[in-house]
């Protein structure tokens, strides 16, 4: 059951390569939904229904993990980590250096929200921050759509690991800066809509 | 392969529906008087059961027996339910996680209740066909956890049917619609039924229907519009006639029908009259459509947030849905279409009866699932996060809302002792960071464990969600390729010995046959009507002569000795004989009420200049 598993590229017949045209992703999985959803297998023994079943769930979840360029990332990462076996990502939130000392402040203005409630002025102030982290958040993200994802499909053998780093770096200050704006958002009181998406795993 | 129906079980009615070989569409089943629909209540009798309409007809004549929106009550505890009780005229008890109903000095749970409703389903797609009905595809809300569809699968196998699938309302409703009508495009599925809601966003192509996402309430729909008008009608008579009438079950019954009757009348009215004749008293008052609007507004905008929760989700925008369809009896109501068109921008559809959609989408894919249809497939999703307790009680997901199913996730857990053979996860479903916030589902035991050092065991878990959206564990330790033992604890539900047991005692609670109902029933009109004439001439002895008063009370005695026969014809003769001595006092008292009604709107119009 263990040990050689295809992995989610290999479900789709596909390389470790992160640019994928979504198009031509969906029309696959419709492809191989039809061959393996348990619906059209009703009859079979129960030996092939439980093989079909787990088709279909492998099937499910590689599409899952492909379909979002940002999901996709998350997941060759721990592939090439060899940590396949966790939906969730774990990536250890780390601040973005440059942002340290403004961070700083946030967190102060934070804490102060916990105990009492903000004045006016302080909550202004913070949701000018709010929408300046995500900016930032949405800067990081483009990075790690664009420049850094072409970089690993470039990259060669040796070139690899530097470009695996770039990606854990990346997606550390994003996790970092989502808990911070999500902190704000409940410190304010309730997230702007169209925001919501962000949340989504 | 065998016949599968497809059965719509819902809060209000239910209904089981085929597709049709020559035409290929799906149809309904009515009953042999040609009603498709089936209400969902049950009517506990000593002398046997009755469902549907029959029961119907009991709700306030017997209204702590007489069982209505079960479906509220399934896979759920005790305090999920308890703010909600003091609605129900019948006993709901706390019973081991989950929730039983005294009625008749027994106890039964939502899934029997249910099963008794399925089983009349059965018989009727029984006659119908002409041949034993073993195999249905069973519709749950998509917003359903997986103890609420595994209630609902016990339900199934309690009535004598195995539920080869149970498929999201919104969902079946999408493929009716497919194989009519929309064959292409983003579409919004608003579902809004008699006790529950859902949101579903599809993508549709090639014959693929899949969904983006689905959000819900699994605790809103039209039971709540008629409870907003029952609070306002109790404040409304306490005020005219000085009496609070809360506490009593039958006249909260007949309030409830009477505002059930109104909101529906409201859809395609502006205004309504109510008279409710009480013990004492005659209630009578207009409302407006406005009113009724002002009564549930809230809880028609509380459906608007799921809605932008799905399509965040689906990463769509209001403006990118090509097609809005309506589901449900709810969605009747000129305030919620009126709300969904407002947030979609375009007017939904509601060609296919949202009262019938669900059924026939159900009929598709039980076509689907035998074969008969090849060139459909849906392709759903799991509606909330299923996730396992770590450390500190935080939640760690494993596998997020809106994924497609069947899916699966694995998880390696290990032992934290030295020689530890048994490990236990609880596993839990919902949002929420915390576990105690999220809704629990199982604990599961992994025992059997070689003893090893803490930390040497390698067991993993496999999570799988089948199609069905039920949640199935299976464990391997690594080192020894052996499969765990594992011991599941549902938190809601009933254990595989509980429901062998209940299968087994269904026969108990048989529908009674078809002569053995009619008597049951023709008895109960007669019980209705010796309580109607003792009120009524209570009340309005003083408007008749001597001569009237003997003839009724004449009347009334024969119709209490013959409601002790057996003989159906004498007890409906001396009913209609009551009824008939009975006309000119009902036209002189209904004539009393309308004039006090109106004198006292006048006394009203003159206090308020």
């Amino acid at each position: 059951m263990s040990g050689k598993r295809v992995d989610h590229f290999e479900v789709f017949g596909l390389p470790r390569r992160l640019g994928l045209d979504a198009a031509e992703l969906q029309r696959k999985f419709y492809e191989l939904s039809r061959r393996v959803h348990p619906d059209f297998h009703q009859g079979a023994p129960p030996e092939r229904q439980a093989e079909i079943l787990d088709a279909s769930a492998r099937l499910n979840a590689a599409y899952r993990a492909l379909r979002d360029p940002l999901a996709r990332i998350e997941y060759l990462v721990r592939l090439e980590e060899g940590r396949d076996t966790r939906e969730g990502a774990t990536v250890k939130p780390k601040a973005p250096p440059e942002l340290l000392e403004e961070m700083f402040e946030i967190q102060e203005a934070l804490q102060e929200a916990k105990s009492g409630g903000l004045e006016a002025d302080a909550k202004e102030t913070l949701s000018a921050q709010r929408n300046r982290l995500r900016e930032r958040y949405d800067q990081e993200e483009s990075r790690l759509r664009g420049p850094l994802s072409q970089a690993w499909d470039a990259a060669g053998p040796d070139e690899r690991a530097a470009a695996l780093t770039a990606f854990k770096e990346s997606l550390a200050v994003r996790a970092y800066l989502r808990t911070v704006i999500d902190d704000i958002d409940e410190a304010l009181g309730g997230s702007q809509e169209g925001y919501v998406s962000h949340r989504r795993h | 392969m065998s016949r599968i129906v497809g059965i719509d079980l819902g809060t209000t009615n239910s209904l089981v529906a085929y597709v049709d070989d020559k035409t290929g569409l799906p149809r309904v089943i009515p009953d042999r008087e040609g009603q498709p629909l089936l209400p969902s209540i049950v009517s506990f009798a000593r002398d046997g059961v009755l469902v549907g309409a029959a029961a119907k007809r009991q709700l306030v004549r017997r209204p702590e027996s007489t069982i209505y929106s079960v479906k509220r009550l399934m896979g759920r505890g005790f305090e999920d339910v308890k703010d909600e009780l003091c609605y129900l005229p019948f006993k709901v008890l706390p019973c081991e996680g989950i929730v039983k109903i005294q009625v008749e000095g027994r106890e039964v749970t939502p899934p029997e209740v249910s099963a008794i409703v399925l089983k009349s389903l059965k018989e009727r797609a029984e006659a119908h066909f002409g041949e034993p009905i073993e195999k249905a595809v069973v519709t749950v809300p998509a917003y359903f956890n997986d103890s609420q569809r595994q209630a609902t699968k016990d339900a199934g196998r309690i009535a004598g049917l195995d539920v080869v699938r149970i498929v999201n309302e919104p969902t079946a409703a999408s493929l009716a619609y497919g194989l009519q009508r929309i064959k292409e495009g983003l579409i919004a599925v608003y579902d809004l039924g008699g006790g529950t809601f859902d949101i579903s966003i599809l993508r549709v192509k090639d014959g693929i229907f899949e969904v983006l996402a689905t959000n819900g309430n699994t605790h809103l729909g039209g039971d709540d519009f008629d409870r907003a008008i029952v609070l306002a009608l109790l404040d409304d008579i306490r005020e005219k006639h000085g009496v609070y009438i809360g506490r009593d079950q039958e006249a909260m019954q007949e309030l409830r029908l009477a505002a059930e009757a109104a909101k529906v009348r409201l859809s395609a009215d502006d205004r309504t009259a109510l008279t409710i004749p009480f013990d004492g008293f005659t209630y009578h008052r207009e409302i407006t459509r406005a009113e009724l609007e002002g009564l549930i507004g809230r809880l028609v905008d509380s459906t608007l947030g799921p809605c932008r929760m799905a399509l965040a989700d689906a990463g769509l925008a209001p403006a990118d849905i090509d097609e809005v369809v309506l589901v449900g009896g709810s969605t009747r109501v000129p305030l919620v279409r009126r709300r969904v068109q407002e947030l979609f921008g375009k007017t939904p559809h509601s060609q296919l009866n949202p009262d019938e959609v669900v059924a026939l989408g159900a009929a598709v894919q039980a076509q689907i699932l035998a074969g008969g249809i090849t060139d459909m497939l849906l392709l759903d999703v799991t509606p909330l996060s299923l996730g396992i307790e770590t450390l500190g009680g935080i939640v760690s997901v494993l596998i997020p809302r809106n994924t497609t199913i069947p899916t699966s996730a694995r998880e390696m857990f290990t032992t934290s002792v030295d020689g530890q053979h048994v490990v236990d996860m609880h596993v839990v479903q919902g949002e929420r960071e915390l576990a105690k916030d999220c809704r629990s589902l199982a604990r599961f035991e992994l025992s059997g464990i070689d003893p090893m050092p803490a930390g040497m065991p390698k067991i993993e878990v496999v999570f799988l969600i089948d199609a069905n959206g039920i949640l199935n564990v299976t464990a391997t330790e690594l080192r020894s390729q052996k499969a765990a033992a594992i011991e599941v604890k549902p938190t809601y539900g009933l254990s595989e010995a509980d429901v062998e047991r209940m299968v087994e005692d269904s026969f108990t609670y048989a529908e009674a046959d078809v002569e053995a109902r009619l008597l049951i029933e023709t008895r109960n009109e007669a019980d209705t009507v010796i309580t109607h004439v003792e009120r009524a001439l209570a009340q309005g002895r003083r408007l008749i002569g001597d001569e009237e008063h003997a003839a009724i009370l004449a009347a009334l005695t024969a119709l209490k000795d013959a409601r002790g026969s057996t003989d159906r014809d004498r007890i409906r003769e001396a009913t209609t004989a009551m009824n008939h001595a009975t006309e000119h006092l009902a036209e002189l008292m209904m004539d009393a009420a309308l004039k006090g009604a109106l004198a006292s709107r006048r006394a009203d119009e003159i206090m308020e200049k």
